[in-house]
């Protein structure tokens, strides 16, 4: 059955907004998706007629808002193929997963003299929690290089992974869309004896995900980048390696018992989640869930390279020299996202033309400084495409892009 | 909806395509550096003070049309004006910028081409544009009182 995106449109209420007569062009889904009918309706029904807090009371309806919080859980677990359910710990966002992992992992197992190496195309929330760290404890960071083409450069791996504890890196890069080997990272940082931990925040909305075939030992990632509401990410742990570390955050929830003279800790994943969690966001999450599975991830990661080849065709076709696209040509190792430099024209007034015709793009670092200054720039333009988006769009962006160099030729 | 030409007046295309007072100062000028930590925009001013004047001011930096040209028009209106003129049309742009309160401040000295960007103001997001190299500025102002 071929993939029928107008059928997935009419799904997403938004998209059928029209501003000063003229459609939504959504291209700003690396940032933050839109949101399905399933996902509205999911959170909406939940408040107007199950509302309850989780966990803490007898009442019926307590019990079966833990139950669809819970159910959310399972969702999850299976939607990355975890072993366990438990091992999924909800959070505020990835960022905060992240951070999770940098501060209990790391004040647990990062002294001085370790290593921890990352890589430069990760965005602010893989770089500054560890820095953070660091300066804390003193270990130092290592950074794995880009090629030409935006890949990473895996020349050196060995060399920088001896000695190093972690290997914390994105699935796929948010600037350059380069979809990294994640399996084959997981594999040659275990050989050195450090964990894995994978920022997924780019690749889970968009690919299938399989921790278990990746042997990954951490997963972070976030629900409103995949269809599902903000206020709420995840963490994927290895149950041994959660039940090891310190807690994160303390409060209600997360304790077995509590005395004046200290605490002890609640099982898994409630040792995690202090104080009460984001149930309706929960809820729309697991929704989001349900409906990204309904359409499935393969076949919305090959609607993700036929639109891909096509803006790179288009834009190629339409600009020429004109137009510089950072990474990879190759759409079998790069995702939808596209950050691209448009003749002299800062993006920020790119963009500005754009909205215009109500073409929505990100202009600006991307919380990526560090890749930002690698690439030469201190701004790109960036097109990211989702599930629901046409080669119309594209269509409308060349077009938009077209009006914005006749407007700025110097 | 407000059009391109309310934000993009030909005068700010024009100190965008010719920037004026471009470049750096050695020191003893003094040297301040502003960041737009929403954009990536990056604004670097050089200024010399002598006999409570400004009496020389450069500008360098990368960044879109609008703080661009807002550097260049606030360069060419500051330079060889004493402190006290600079700090009021500090303030004067930041108030027709809406981001200060209050009473209208002195209104005497010309604002010029610097006119030209109260369009920015039907564009929110561009306010902070527009008014990076003014308080990047408004800093190399107070080092050099140090």
């Amino acid at each position: 059955m071929s993939y029928d995106v107008q059928k997935v449109r009419d799904d997403f209420p938004v998209l059928a907004e029209v501003i000063n007569g003229k459609p939504l062009v959504y291209l700003d889904s690396a940032n933050s998706s839109q949101k399905p009918v399933a996902v509205i309706n999911a959170m909406a029904d939940f408040m107007s007629h199950e509302y309850s807090p989780t966990n803490r009371s007898a009442y019926h309806m307590a019990a079966h808002a833990t139950d669809l919080y819970e159910g959310a859980r399972t969702k999850v677990a299976k939607f990355i193929n975890a072993p366990h359910a438990h091992e999924v710990v909800f959070t505020k966002n990835a960022t905060e997963s992240l951070n999770l992992v940098a501060r209990a992992w790391g004040s647990a197992n990062l002294n001085k003299g370790d290593v921890v190496l990352l890589t430069h195309m990760e965005h602010h929330a893989n770089i500054v929690p560890w820095q953070m760290m660091a300066a804390e404890r003193g270990f130092s960071i290592r950074w794995v290089p880009l090629t030409s083409d935006g890949l990473l450069d895996l020349s050196d791996l060995d060399t920088l992974l001896t000695g190093a504890k972690a290997f914390s890196f994105t699935a796929m890069s948010n600037v350059l869309g380069t979809i990294n080997p994640v399996g084959e990272l997981v594999a040659a940082a275990h050989k050195h004896g450090a964990i894995a931990i994978v920022d997924g925040c780019q690749s889970v909305p968009h690919m299938p995900t399989d921790v278990q075939a990746w042997d990954a030992d951490f997963l972070a990632f976030s629900s409103h980048k995949m269809v599902g509401p903000t206020g709420i990410g995840m963490l994927w742990g290895r149950e041994a390696l959660l039940d090891a570390m310190p807690p994160f955050l303390g409060g209600g929830n997360m304790i077995a018992d509590v005395k004046l003279e200290g605490f002890t800790c609640a099982e898994l994943p409630a040792k995690y989640e202090a104080g009460t969690q984001p149930i309706i966001e929960a809820i729309g999450l697991g929704a989001a869930v349900d409906y990204l599975t309904g359409i499935g991830m393969q076949n919305i990661r090959q609607h993700e390279i036929e639109i891909t080849q096509y803006a790179l065709d288009s834009l190629t076709h339409r600009f020429g020299d004109d137009i510089v696209i950072h990474g990879s040509r190759d759409v079998s190792v790069r995702g939808a996202t596209l950050s691209f430099a448009y003749k002299d024209v800062h993006p920020h007034d790119v963009s500005q033309v754009l909205d215009q015709t109500n073409v929505c793009v990100r202009a600006g670092h991307h919380c990526a400084k560090p890749l930002m200054r690698l690439l030469g720039s201190n701004a790109t333009v960036r097109a990211s495409l989702y599930l629901y988006n046409t080669n119309q769009e594209v269509d409308a962006l060349c077009d938009a892009l077209s009006a914005a160099g006749d407007f700025f030729t110097l | 909806m407000p059009g391109l030409e309310d934000l993009y007046r030909e005068i700010i295309l024009d100190h965008y395509k010719s920037p004026r007072n471009r470049g750096s100062l050695e020191p003893p000028a003094v040297r301040a550096e502003g960041h737009n930590p929403l954009c990536g925009d990056e604004i670097e001013v050089f200024i010399t003070v002598e006999d409570d004047k400004v009496s020389d001011i450069k500008i360098s930096g990368q960044g879109c049309s609008i703080s661009q040209s807002s550097a260049s028009m606030m360069s060419a209106a500051i330079k060889g004006k004493p402190i006290a003129d600079v700090r009021a049309l500090i303030s004067r742009f930041k108030h027709m910028m809406s981001i200060e309160e209050g009473e209208v401040p002195d209104t005497s000295a010309p604002l010029g081409d610097l006119e030209a960007l109260q369009g920015v103001v039907k564009f929110p997001v561009r306010i902070k544009c527009a008014i990076l190299s003014w308080n990047t500025l408004a800093e190399a102002l107070d080092i050099a009182g140090e």
